[in-house]
């Protein structure tokens, strides 16, 4: 009891924490480019507004933003009627009010929790989860989440998933037209050489800023977190197997690319929505602890 | 510092550990209260859900009818208890009647692909499920609760302010044991 409050508390002023540290790095952004234009407040103002009006947008409909992102669907008593029955008993088992359910059409197993409190919540699962997991096994799963909705993991998540989502959307953006902006055409008129210049300092910095936001992400993780999730999932539905041999289910899956799933909401899910696979850019998202490990541990249990 | 001044400073502390106590020990008892609210929105659903399944059923068993009525006994036997035990008991029989009844089920292909059926059987295996877990999260009220009310220094006062020890919702052993079914 005393343990779980202490993690409410712990998730809410990290997102406090996250949301200035957006507004400061957006803030900035907008003085250096305001540096160039020689109006550095205005610039700073400028962006210091829009960062505000962003994270007030990603607090209230950051669960909207990622559930279309992911390409999820409101699930219908009518047509899952078992994933509602379970969803609804554990919701109760965890005293939680309900979260709405959602699926995504893909046959890679997986599942996320969103939202900005237990009030507002949803649990996604995908069809393909669905159709594999026996009532036990999705029971297991979706304890896991209703635990990261107990715990407000997800508003954390919710949060880093919208606000670092964006600066890595602008990062890549920006370096891009860096680096192809060059080639194209001529560029002599002064105006131009300028905004290139501008260009250039930002990508710069950015390029700076990504390998940190990379160590956000994963912070905004951390194997603590899911093997919380897991631990407390299982007091939940008082059976670990359950979620044991979901979690070895789904590290057999054999295609666990989840099609709609970007850089900014790979955290959220259950297990890592990429192929197995390394590089610098993929390492540095790679933010879930090994599912033989997770597993292990509930056994254990 | 006076000794009255000292006396005043310990009835005053001594009183707002009393209203902190009392505050906190009603907020726990309506939380108990209202998990146990959830235990009967559930056996209540299930209760509205039989008539229902034995008018389904009993086109196709002819055989069994002991079976059905042990549901249906089962079933008036919930409505009738008013204790925290009583109930327990009543809820605990009716799972196993309706195990019963989807045991022998299996017997008749006909049954089973009835679209009819198929949704009770669903409905009925979540609302299960649904008392199991609002019997779980019930319990770990009460146990919160018993042990506020159960340690020192509370345990002096929480008699004073009349609040009892709250009744678990026991699951009986019976239940994790796989069903035999009798004809």
């Amino acid at each position: 009891m005393r343990i779980m409050f202490n993690e409410v508390k712990n998730n809410k002023i990290k997102s406090v924490f996250l949301m200035l540290v957006f507004i400061l790095v957006i803030g900035v952004l907008g003085a250096i480019i305001g540096i160039f234009y020689d109006n550095l407040y205005f610039g700073l103002s400028i962006a210091v507004i829009f960062s505000l009006i962003y994270s007030m947008i990603g607090f209230y409909s950051g669960k909207n933003m990622i559930l279309s992102m992911s390409g999820a669907k409101p699930a219908t008593k009518k047509e899952y009627p078992h994933l509602y029955h379970t969803i609804e008993g554990l919701a109760i088992s965890a005293g939680i009010p309900t979260p709405q359910a959602y699926v995504i059409d893909d046959s890679a197993l997986n599942a996320f929790a969103t939202g900005r409190d237990p009030k507002n919540a949803s649990i996604t699962v995908t069809t393909g989860l669905l159709k594999t997991m026996s009532r036990q096994e999705l029971e297991g799963v979706i304890g896991h989440e209703m635990s990261h909705i107990k715990n407000y993991d997800i508003r954390f998540m919710m949060l880093t998933a919208v606000l670092v989502g964006i600066v890595v959307l602008l990062s890549d953006f920006l370096l891009r037209s860096f680096l192809w902006g060059g080639h194209g055409g001529k560029r002599d008129s002064k105006g131009s050489g300028q905004i290139t210049v501008v260009l250039i300092a930002v990508g710069l910095v950015l390029a700076i800023l990504a390998p940190i936001i990379g160590e956000l992400v994963k912070l905004a993780i951390s194997r603590k977190r899911e093997f919380m999730a897991d631990a407390s999932g299982a007091v939940l539905t008082r059976y670990p197997p359950g979620l044991a041999s979901a979690l070895r289910k789904i590290s057999k899956d054999p295609d666990p690319l989840v099609d709609k799933a970007n850089k900014a909401t790979a955290h959220l899910f259950i297990s890592t929505p990429f192929r197995k696979q390394t590089g610098f850019v993929t390492n540095l998202f790679l933010t879930h602890p090994p599912i033989e490990e997770r597993i292990k541990r509930l056994e254990a249990m | 510092m006076s000794p009255l001044t000292i006396t005043l400073i310990v009835i005053a502390v001594i009183v707002l550990f009393i209203i902190f106590l009392y505050n906190s020990l009603i907020s726990l008892r309506n939380q108990v209260k209202n998990s146990w609210a959830q235990i009967d929105v559930q056996l209540k659903r299930r209760n509205d859900l039989i008539p229902n399944l034995i008018e389904t059923v009993k086109g196709y068993m002819k055989h069994e009818k002991s079976v059905l009525e042990n549901v249906t006994k089962a079933r008036s036997a919930i409505l009738k208890a008013d204790t925290v035990e009583g109930k327990a008991k009543a809820s605990n029989m009716l799972s196993q009647t309706l195990k019963s009844l989807f045991a022998v089920s299996e017997n008749y292909p006909q049954l089973k692909a009835n679209e009819n059926f198929m949704q009770l059987q669903e409905e009925l295996t979540g609302t299960e499920n649904k008392i199991a877990y609002s019997r779980q999260h019930y319990n770990d009220m009460v146990m919160v609760f018993n042990t506020k009310i159960e340690t020192f220094p509370n345990s002096i006062f929480a008699n004073q302010l009349n609040f009892k020890k709250e009744a678990s919702f026991e699951a009986t052993g019976q239940e994790k044991k796989n069903v035999k079914v009798q004809f």
